[in-house]
């Protein structure tokens, strides 16, 4: 029983010293090489940092209504002023990262699978590629925006309507790629080769074809994380995208649209933020598309 | 010259492969019949899109289907018919029992996956062996073709290896499954001259050691004097000439291998003499031959030529000539 039960020896002192190397020696090189996708991804970390701990950080509760404590500036009580309402914007400003972030996460991640599993099969099976592109294109010739603004007018507002809206404005755009890439690639000779070895079609595109499409698959995901954050925000703006209970960047703004010329505050902290963070998302893609593809960043 | 051994392994006959293209249909493979037995090297040799590759990947059914179609002739493998094969049954083959090695060794590993990793996938569609079990299969594979250190060439990249390494790889990859019939289409096209004498000694050691029948496709007569016993010459889709390599060499009968023969430099040939060449272009397939293919560019034409498609006509010793007006006693060099 005691000889089993192997006491778990934790390196503290090992994984201290990584930790330090790592922020002494590695990230300053890293820096060296490729500032803005450092600065992209540390900006990243921060934000998600406070997605997480949104509950902790917020000083009062973000719905919480004080009707005597309206449109106070920006204070040392109130960070961030209140708004109409009374609400802490600096509150309300936490917990809308909680949304942008997930919203442009879960877009970049649902709209890179289903339009890579598109993409592939589209640009191997032939007699598809006609069909699925035509469809494609029709998808693409409407505004995004519209397209997600229909979407939730079909159905009511909440953040996984938004998510599936946005994420089915994007699809088109990953398809695209994936097929553009899967034409070049499959006219590869260790593609032919791999036939030629008797490799199933499923297989072929798994293991052969995929692995060479990750990087700008990646990179493409990063940029469509960032359009997502934009369309939520721009969703919620107008009234379309998340449901006022829950803060959002865009609809924070939103409600003080009109009260922009006496309380500027209540639009600029939000803004701050979106902006900073898409920026950051795009900073973090171009450097990753650097790092992965130097061809591709000549290109660009 | 060890002649063939047994009966063929696999035998083609009146191959058509077309390609049905907007500008009209390509006759990239017109009637082609051949056969291969064990132990045996068959090359077929030709200008650049005469066919020869088509042939390859048609027996192999990898023909790109649309454009691609083969529409007539047996593909007989082991007196079985390729052609009636189903998709299925036709993947077990490739890489099985009959495996091919490409010509760019450079662009037919997958840049993204280790050489191990690509020679072991072989392995595990045809083989189904244990991972243990497919290591030790590697690392023979990779002494075989002679690659020093395999235990760490294993777990390399093909960026990371060369030109001639690569095409070890393939072919250690080819032969990962004991394959009856080894396909390779201009196995030393892309390496440099040195590379290529090693590729090809190596080649002929595994086919002595496994008894495999090669077809060799390639447009360079001295590797086919190295390593053949019999050669098929194809011109524009169809096969002009076949015979022993020495036949061939000696007494070529086809207006056309006399004239490849005469194109290439000898060493006796003084360094200031011109190379003879063929006149004229190769015919366009899009349009159909009436007559022989050749005839256009050929000094021994005579008006029959370009009426009449000329039949395979047996000469002597299994010496096939399609021509109406072969070389027969007319010195074979000038």
């Amino acid at each position: 029983m005691i000889n089993n039960s192997s006491v778990k020896h934790v390196d503290w002192s090992g994984q201290l010293f990584k930790l330090s190397h790592f922020f002494k020696a590695q990230l300053p090189a890293l820096y060296q090489r490729y500032p803005f996708a450092v600065i992209g991804a540390a900006t990243l970390f921060f934000m998600g940092f406070i997605a997480i701990f949104a509950p902790y950080l917020a000083t009062v509760d973000p719905q919480a209504v004080t009707p005597l404590n309206r449109l106070k500036p920006p204070s040392w009580q109130d960070w961030f002023g209140t708004d109409a309402l009374g609400r802490d914007v600096y509150s309300r400003v936490m917990y809308g990262t909680r949304v942008s972030l997930t919203v442009g996460i879960a877009v970049a991640l649902l709209s890179t699978f289903i339009g890579t599993a598109i993409g592939l099969v589209t640009g191997f099976i032939r007699w598809l590629d006609p069909i699925v592109m035509r469809i494609m294109d029709g998808l693409m010739s409407i505004p995004s925006i519209l397209l997600a603004i229909a979407l939730m007018a079909l159905t009511k507002a909440s953040m996984e309507n938004v998510i599936i809206a946005i994420t089915l404005a994007e699809i088109p755009r990953v398809v695209r790629l994936v097929r553009s890439l899967v034409l070049s690639l499959r006219e590869q000779p260790y593609v032919e080769a791999a036939a030629a070895a008797g490799t199933p079609l499923l297989k072929t595109l798994l293991r052969h074809i995929l692995p060479n499409i990750a990087a700008p698959l990646l990179v493409q995901a990063t940029y469509i994380c960032a359009s997502a954050m934009i369309t939520e925000a721009i969703l919620s703006f107008i009234g379309a995208g998340t449901p006022p209970n829950i803060p959002s960047w865009g609809n924070i703004m939103a409600e003080s649209r009109s009260l922009f010329q006496i309380a500027g505050y209540l639009i600029f902290f939000p803004a701050i933020f979106l902006s900073a963070t898409v920026l950051a998302v795009n900073y973090l893609g171009d450097g990753l598309r650097d790092a992965l593809d130097p061809r591709l960043s000549r290109r660009m | 010259m060890s002649q063939t051994t047994g009966k063929p392994i696999l035998e083609v006959e009146d191959l058509r492969t077309y390609f049905y293209t907007r500008d009209g249909v390509v006759r990239s493979v017109d009637g082609v019949s051949f056969s291969v037995s064990e132990g045996e090297t068959l090359a077929i040799v030709g200008e650049s899109g005469c066919g020869k590759s088509v042939t390859s990947l048609s027996i192999l059914r990898l023909i790109a289907s649309p454009p691609g179609k083969i529409i007539s002739g047996s593909i007989r493998f082991h007196g079985k018919d390729l052609l009636d094969f189903s998709d299925e049954e036709m993947r077990d083959i490739r890489g099985d029992k009959i495996s091919m090695i490409f010509q760019e060794p450079m662009t037919s590993l997958n840049p993204v996956l280790t050489v191990g990793r690509q020679i072991g996938e072989v392995l595990e569609l045809h083989r189904h062996c244990s991972m243990e079990e497919t290591r030790i299969r590697i690392l023979e594979l990779l002494k075989m073709v002679n690659i020093p250190e395999p235990e760490s060439r294993m777990n390399e990249y093909p960026h990371q290896l060369s030109g001639g390494m690569r095409q070890r790889i393939m072919i250690a990859m080819a032969l990962a499954c004991d394959p009856e019939i080894l396909i390779a289409d201009e196995p030393t096209t892309a390496l440099d001259v040195t590379i290529q004498a090693q590729i090809l000694n190596l080649m002929r050691e595994l086919r002595d050691k496994t008894r495999a029948a090669i077809i060799l496709i390639t447009h360079d007569l001295g590797v086919v004097a190295e390593m053949a016993q019999r050669v098929v010459v194809m011109y524009a889709g169809r096969k002009v000439e076949e015979a022993s390599v020495n036949d061939l060499f000696e007494k070529p009968m086809h207006p056309y291998t006399l004239g490849l023969l005469n194109s290439m430099p000898r060493l006796d040939d003084s360094a200031s003499k011109r190379l003879v060449e063929i006149p004229g272009m190769v015919p366009s397939m899009r349009n159909e031959i009436i007559g022989c293919a050749f005839a256009p560019r050929c000094s021994a034409a005579i008006e029959r030529c370009s009426l009449e498609s000329p039949p395979l006509k047996d000469y002597e010793n299994a010496h096939w000539v399609a021509c109406w007006n072969p070389v027969l006693l007319r010195p074979a060099y000038e």
